[in-house]
């Protein structure tokens, strides 16, 4: 079953005839394990697509559905309660809280979700570890580099154990360096089962996804399947 | 081409038979620019000529090449003058793009739709090397599959460039064929209620 599945999906702002269409019969599954970027010019609908999918806009038409869940046929109550336990959004601008440790900043959610706070700050730490952030545990986001914070903010979007996570331009404003960084924990947690869903104008991020999709004027004009079979165009003989 | 210098540098840190040079090229870059052994030889013999490099006999009368002082100093001026850019690097793809232009707007969508989706695959291709290549921390390889990433990169936002250029120049260039769209919108809605 895929984690996500938009079907004929449209959407668009206003009522007509003064309405723009932001989405126009998009139709898109997403698999556990895979990592799908969304590319396209701006305005042509990416972070439109990825706030339908993930339940923040109800779209105009179509079918949206979460592991099987139609987010359509769904009360507000249990519209939140699945999208709380399976969605995980990470943004451009990383929106930690700065009076909170990493650790405290990602058992939050699992506070608010009703979970005991000792036992929430042991499974954040638990996740950052897994993440390679041990070291930034204790420290509060001011005391973090961008991509660190950044980081901070995609354990928050994943505890626990969410399932899909949308990710909307999460290297835009980092250096080379620490956006590679933020790539490779996206990949690390597809290969881990999650899926991933990252809206990016970034050729290099993008490339570390399976599959590529291109939007133009709300429509997917394009599609880039994963990377051809095991034979690399470049072979590494170790001396 | 810097065959000659590479193979002073490969030198400096001790002395190779003209194989291990080769075979040690072709590593340290990944076989991206494989070398051919007669390549390797007629360089030695030219930096042997010029006395950048000196050569012996090992004990089954194969020559083995070393360094000299003089090969020193050039490899140094090497690594402190900086690569001098090709002005205008012949590109394949530019001179395409321009016939192409001549052709029809057509022609260079499809050109340029075609190389953006190369161009992805490459990068996807370098990413994944990149992916595999870390754990072992070989910081030379990650900086070879940086320079690709990037060349790639760049070729792809030239291209991007290019596409919102035609659109640009003709505004019904960019659209996805326009039977109008708020009436395939329409159209979804209208499935939607049925079913």
């Amino acid at each position: 079953m895929a984690i996500l599945n938009l079907e004929r999906v449209g959407h668009q702002y206003g009522s007509p005839p003064r309405h723009v269409v932001a989405l126009d019969d998009v139709s898109l599954r997403v698999e556990s394990g895979e990592l799908l970027a969304i590319m396209g010019p701006s305005g042509s609908g990416k972070s439109t697509l990825l706030h339908v999918a993930g339940g923040l806009e109800r779209p105009t038409s179509g079918r949206i559905a979460l592991s099987g869940h139609d987010l359509g046929s769904l009360s507000q109550a249990e519209l939140s309660l699945v999208l709380r336990r399976r969605v995980g959004f990470v943004f451009q601008h990383v929106s930690l809280l700065a009076s909170l440790t990493a650790a405290e900043n990602v058992s939050l959610p699992l506070e608010l979700d009703g979970i005991r706070p000792r036992s929430a700050m042991k499974s954040a730490r638990e996740l950052l570890s897994t993440l390679g952030l041990d070291e930034v545990a204790d420290r509060l986001p001011g005391q973090m580099s961008g991509g660190q914070q950044q980081r901070v903010a995609i354990a928050r979007a994943l505890i626990g154990g969410r399932s899909l996570l949308l990710a909307d331009e999460p290297t835009g404003s980092l250096d080379s360096l620490s956006g590679e960084a933020v790539m490779r924990l996206l990949r690390g947690q597809c290969d881990g089962g999650s899926a991933v869903v990252l809206v990016t104008h970034d050729s290099r991020h993008a490339a570390w996804a399976d599959r590529v999709v291109y939007l133009r004027d709300g429509r997917l004009v394009d599609e880039l399947g994963p990377p051809a079979g095991p034979e690399s165009v470049l072979r590494r003989e170790r001396v | 081409m810097s065959v000659r210098y590479s193979l002073l540098a490969i030198l400096d840190s001790g002395p190779r038979h003209g194989y291990g040079l080769k075979s040690e090229f072709d590593a340290a870059t990944g076989n991206v620019w494989p070398l051919n052994v007669g390549q390797v030889y007629s360089t030695l013999s030219r930096l042997e000529r010029d006395g950048l490099v000196l050569s012996d006999e090992d004990g089954d009368g194969q020559k083995i090449y070393r360094i000299s002082d003089d090969g020193r100093r050039e490899l140094q001026r090497w690594y402190e003058i900086p690569v001098e850019r090709e002005v205008v690097p012949r590109q394949e793809l530019a001179i395409k793009l321009v016939f192409a232009m001549r052709s029809s707007p057509e022609r260079v969508r499809e050109v340029v739709q075609q190389q953006r989706k190369a161009t992805m695959a490459s990068l996807q291709e370098f990413t994944r090397l990149k992916a595999a290549a870390d754990e072992d921390g070989d910081l030379a390889w990650l900086m070879m599959l940086d320079a690709l990433i990037f060349q790639a990169d760049a070729e792809g936002r030239w291209l991007e460039l290019c596409e919102a250029r035609m659109a640009d120049a003709d505004p019904r260039s960019g659209e996805p064929s326009p039977p109008d769209r708020d009436h395939s919108a329409e159209a979804v809605r209208q499935a939607v209620r049925e079913r």
